[in-house]
């Protein structure tokens, strides 16, 4: 599986260790709400929210650099409009590996 | 250049603030999280530009473009590459940057910006050049299922549907499942007779049954409409 890595956040900051730092605190703190606002949509079977929930979240994935996963975000975006839910599992499964991540930095 | 920040999202905020901090030319005057917050901003004071996020709940950045009297300059930063060709038809949106955006693409973006004065493009100038035109006399296309060509008559296609990595194309005696996109299948069809109307959804508005607020009745179908793009149907349609 692809790993999350800092690659896009130290591009973007240009060495400025405090934007870098600033921007990760910024994730850290939004990155559970929406997750768990995400995972009440799914639990009351409001797909059009959880897909919602799903295009805020994989900028996040663009963010720790998961150029493939973005796609998986994408396409799993795509069928939960339609009430499929077949990518849902690899999807959480990358939304967990992010969280650990994040968390770890 | 005096610019606000629109984006429900904290960390989208934070990069494009970050980036605007590299340019001289540009000073951020207020970062909003919702459309409502920055009407109100913009009815006290005036901008050169605003950066906006597309898909924010309840109100869109295209609805929000709409309230505007006059607009200033736009550039329109999501996740969704989808909207691309509908930014097009607004002459105030100047460029259009997918996240995650980059310092580099960004700086082309400005560069847009500093150097924009003429109307954006319109769609059928350059963004869709093999997009069939009004007077065409096409009246099929063929596609290709199993290795075999089959010919579609546009007129009997009701509805078409975008499912991942396929599109569903619903006629009036079959249905057929195609390895394509939506905007590959919108670049054939005639103007006159086909309409996106959601990023899902491309229908022929001939075989339309009804209209409801936010949907359409087309065939068996009910099928969403989204609101960047009931304006251009209710245009459509010869209403009484």
């Amino acid at each position: 599986m692809e790993q999350p890595n800092l690659s896009y956040i130290k591009e973007l900051s240009g060495g400025d260790a405090s934007f870098e730092e600033k921007l990760i605190n910024v994730v850290k703190n939004e990155l559970p709400d929406e997750i768990v606002e995400y995972q009440n949509n799914i639990e009351i079977e409001n797909y059009k929210l959880a897909a919602e929930n799903v295009h805020k979240l994989k900028h996040k994935f663009g963010i720790v650099g998961l150029e493939k996963s973005y796609q998986v975000a994408i396409d799993y975006e795509a069928g939960l409009l339609e009430g499929n839910l077949d990518l849902k599992e690899e999807f959480e499964a990358i939304l967990q590996l992010i969280h650990s991540f994040i968390n770890e930095l | 250049m005096n610019c606000i920040i629109i984006d429900d999202e904290t960390a989208a905020r934070t990069i494009v603030s970050h980036l605007c901090s590299q340019v001289d030319s540009i000073n951020v005057l207020e970062e909003f999280s919702n459309a409502i917050q920055a009407m109100k901003f913009l009815n006290k004071n005036t901008v050169d530009l605003i950066f906006l996020d597309i898909h924010m709940p309840d109100f869109t950045g295209f609805d929000f473009i709409e309230t505007l009297k006059n607009p200033p300059k736009i550039v329109l930063t999501t996740s969704d590459k989808n909207f691309a060709i509908e930014a097009f038809e607004y002459d105030c949106i100047v460029d259009y940057l997918v996240k995650p955006i980059t310092l580099p693409r960004f700086l082309k973006a400005v560069q847009k910006v500093e150097n924009f004065s003429a109307p954006a493009p319109s769609i059928s100038q350059e963004s869709s050049p093999h997009k069939s035109s009004e007077t065409s006399t096409e009246k099929e296309m063929y596609i290709n299922i199993d290795r075999r060509l089959i010919k579609l008559e546009f007129a009997k296609i009701y509805l078409i549907e975008a499912k991942g990595d396929y599109i569903l194309i619903k006629t009036d005696e079959k249905n057929f499942t195609v390895h394509s996109t939506l905007k590959k299948i919108e670049e054939k069809l005639p103007d006159s007779l086909f309409l996106k109307v959601h990023r899902s959804y491309i229908i022929n508005i001939k075989k339309i049954i009804d209209i409801e607020d936010s949907s359409v009745l087309i065939a068996r179908d009910v099928v969403p409409i989204s609101r960047s793009n009931r304006p251009e149907l209710m245009k459509r349609l010869n209403l009484l």
